[in-house]
């Protein structure tokens, strides 16, 4: 199979006629259905388009205004990069690390458990709970139960007050995001060999961190990869909850976020031309992002 | 008796486990699964509470007199629309079925390709796949809408379908298992022994790779269960079963109720899928009966 330089590509791809089969049904869909609209937003991206008429070409004068007179894209970025930073990470080490866990368990509690941490993603749109617990008078049951303990005397504005907003969307990020990374995880660790993990033992594992490190964390570096990428995108994806719990703008933009710019300028005022702009900007940091992890993944188990 | 056989057999092997360990993490799972599933009781609870109940403040968490009137009165709006809600339910479940199957089988083919053959662009075409996942949708939603337009599938079923059929995810989810979890000789193994390229895809790839297409099945499932099309579909008698829904409820305070029973309803065929797939999911070992 692995014989790049023998033949010309033209014979390799002759020999390779099954190979275009299996993929030609897909593919033939993807680039119709995800490719070709994505080529088309890009190219929109150097245009003024605001849906009703015509695009009209105006060269790099999106970018620009992005990043030269755009003071609150520029809050978005700031903002965006702080979020990521934390539930991109935090999310992919939790998935890990309970998909690891649960899959130790016996088959019945492994169900179970799973169904049990799979559930915020199944339940639509639960995480409003959270905006009963936080509520800013004293009802909410955060604030009630600080002011019973006598932490505090007022009730907190949680969703307003800029000094709590940001971990509050992390945490709800968190356990919003977490389903399709740890659902993945956990039918990795289901894939993995145990008469490797009887090598181990004697070859010298002493006990399951190192076990995780140097057996399993290696056997399923594709995996790993795949929930990353899935971590990276729901990291910089977060907007629709900031709307949710803070509604639209944040308080002095203390959550805004380039998704939310993009909803803004994508869904509500129609400059299509701009919101592609920044659409590719966040394509990019993407990524970049992706690019930077797949080092780190180059170095597990050394 | 050979399961019980195995389940010893795996025991035996696990050396490295220190009793405290096990007691910390099995502590740390309670916390942790208590804080992820609080919010599906709270909505369960919540269809159960008569409207007394639901507006009280403070809020209360679980129910006290639990009732099933929210139930029956979201069957009673149902019954008074003007498409009758069989029909809804049939839709959400052509798309859901069709497209779930269809992803699978379509997705798992290309995934195998890209996996396990070496041809020229591969490495090129998987690089678009992985890159289109992470390009927002808001602004491709205008393109999308043009080129179905183009198609003459507006108003049609297959708006939602096609496209599921070649979502990105799956791609990626199944070409990364079976790169880790399909050795090349196994693959060659079969060669040798004169099975051809389908017979090894359907026969040993895919009943190897099971926990990831049933993981599949739950992600696209649930998409396509809990999708709107409010866009691509217009006529009211092609709509699914999750618009009717939020149009019930969508009148008013009065209907907080009912709308509290809609999302249970919602719930519970996604959840039931996942534990039929989930149940399902069996051990395997790829490498079983090989020598490196």
């Amino acid at each position: 199979m692995r014989e790049k330089s023998r033949y010309s590509t033209w014979a390799r791809m002759k020999r390779s006629k099954i190979s275009y089969l299996y993929i030609a049904p897909y593919m033939i869909l993807f680039f119709t259905f995800t490719v070709l609209p994505v080529v088309i937003a890009m190219f929109l991206s150097f245009t003024s388009f605001n849906v009703l008429e015509m695009p009209k070409f105006v060269g790099f004068d999106n970018y620009t205004r992005l990043f030269l007179k755009d003071s609150v894209f520029i809050k978005g970025v700031k903002n965006t990069i702080v979020l990521a930073l934390f539930i991109g990470p935090g999310g992919y080490i939790m998935s890990l690390i309970s998909a690891w866990f649960i899959n130790e368990l016996t088959p019945k509690v492994r169900a179970l458990l799973t169904l049990v941490f799979y559930a915020p993603s199944i339940s639509g749109n639960a995480y409003l709970i959270w905006s009963v617990a936080f509520s800013g008078d004293d009802y909410g049951y955060i604030n009630s139960l600080l002011t019973r303990l006598g932490y505090i005397t007022e009730p907190i504005q949680f969703f307003q007050n800029t000094d709590y907003i940001i971990p509050l969307i992390v945490l709800i990020s968190l356990w919003n995001s977490f389903g399709t990374g740890f659902l993945s995880m956990i039918a990795a660790f289901q894939g993995v060999d145990r008469t490797y993990y009887e090598a181990g033992a004697l070859d010298g594992i002493k006990n399951r961190w190192q076990e995780l490190w140097f057996i399993t964390m290696p056997m399923m570096k594709p995996q790993m990869m795949f929930s990353a990428v899935m971590s990276i995108t729901g990291a910089f994806n977060v907007g629709a909850i900031v709307t949710a719990f803070c509604g639209f703008p944040s308080t002095d933009y203390a959550a805004h976020t380039i998704m939310n710019h993009l909803e803004d300028y994508g869904s509500t005022r129609f400059e299509m031309g701009y919101a592609s702009a920044i659409a590719v900007f966040l394509f990019v940091m993407m990524v970049g992002a992706n690019s930077l992890f797949k080092k780190f993944l180059n170095s597990v188990g050394k | 008796m050979a399961l019980k056989f195995k389940r010893k057999h795996h025991k035996k092997f696990r050396l490295n486990r220190s009793a405290g360990g096990n007691a910390a993490i099995n502590v740390l799972l309670c916390f942790m699964g208590a804080f992820m599933v609080l919010p599906m009781v709270y909505a369960i609870s919540n269809s159960l509470k008569p409207l007394s109940e639901l507006w009280i403040y403070p809020p209360q968490f679980f129910v006290e007199n639990p009732t099933l009137k929210n139930f029956r009165d979201l069957f009673n709006m149902m019954s008074d629309s003007w498409v009758p809600f069989s029909r809804y339910l049939a839709n959400t479940i052509f798309i859901s079925v069709v497209g779930t199957t269809g992803h699978v089988i379509i997705s798992s083919l290309c995934a195998y390709a890209l996996a396990k053959h070496n041809f020229p662009g591969r490495d090129f075409l998987f690089k678009i796949v992985v890159f289109s996942l992470m390009f927002s949708t808001v602004v491709t939603g205008v393109p999308s809408y043009l080129i179905m337009a183009k198609l003459g599938l507006i108003d049609s079923h297959w708006s939602i379908i096609l496209p599921a059929f070649c979502s990105s995810l799956g791609l990626y989810l199944m070409k990364q298992f079976m790169e880790a979890n399909i050795p090349d000789t196994l693959i060659e193994a079969a060669h040798i022994d004169g099975a051809g390229e389908n017979l090894v895809f359907f026969r040993i790839i895919m009943p190897l790779v099971k926990p990831a297409w049933l993981t599949l099945v739950i992600f696209s499932f649930q998409g396509l269960w809990g999708t709107q099309a409010t866009t691509t579909i217009r006529s009211e008698e092609l709509k699914t079963l999750s618009y009717a829904l939020s149009q019930v409820v969508a009148g008013g305070i009065a209907r907080q109720g009912a709308s509290a029973a809609a999302s249970v309803i919602m719930m519970i065929v996604p959840i039931l899928v996942f534990v039929l797939t989930q149940s399902n999911v069996v051990e395997t070992v790829a490498t079983s009966g090989m020598k490196d």
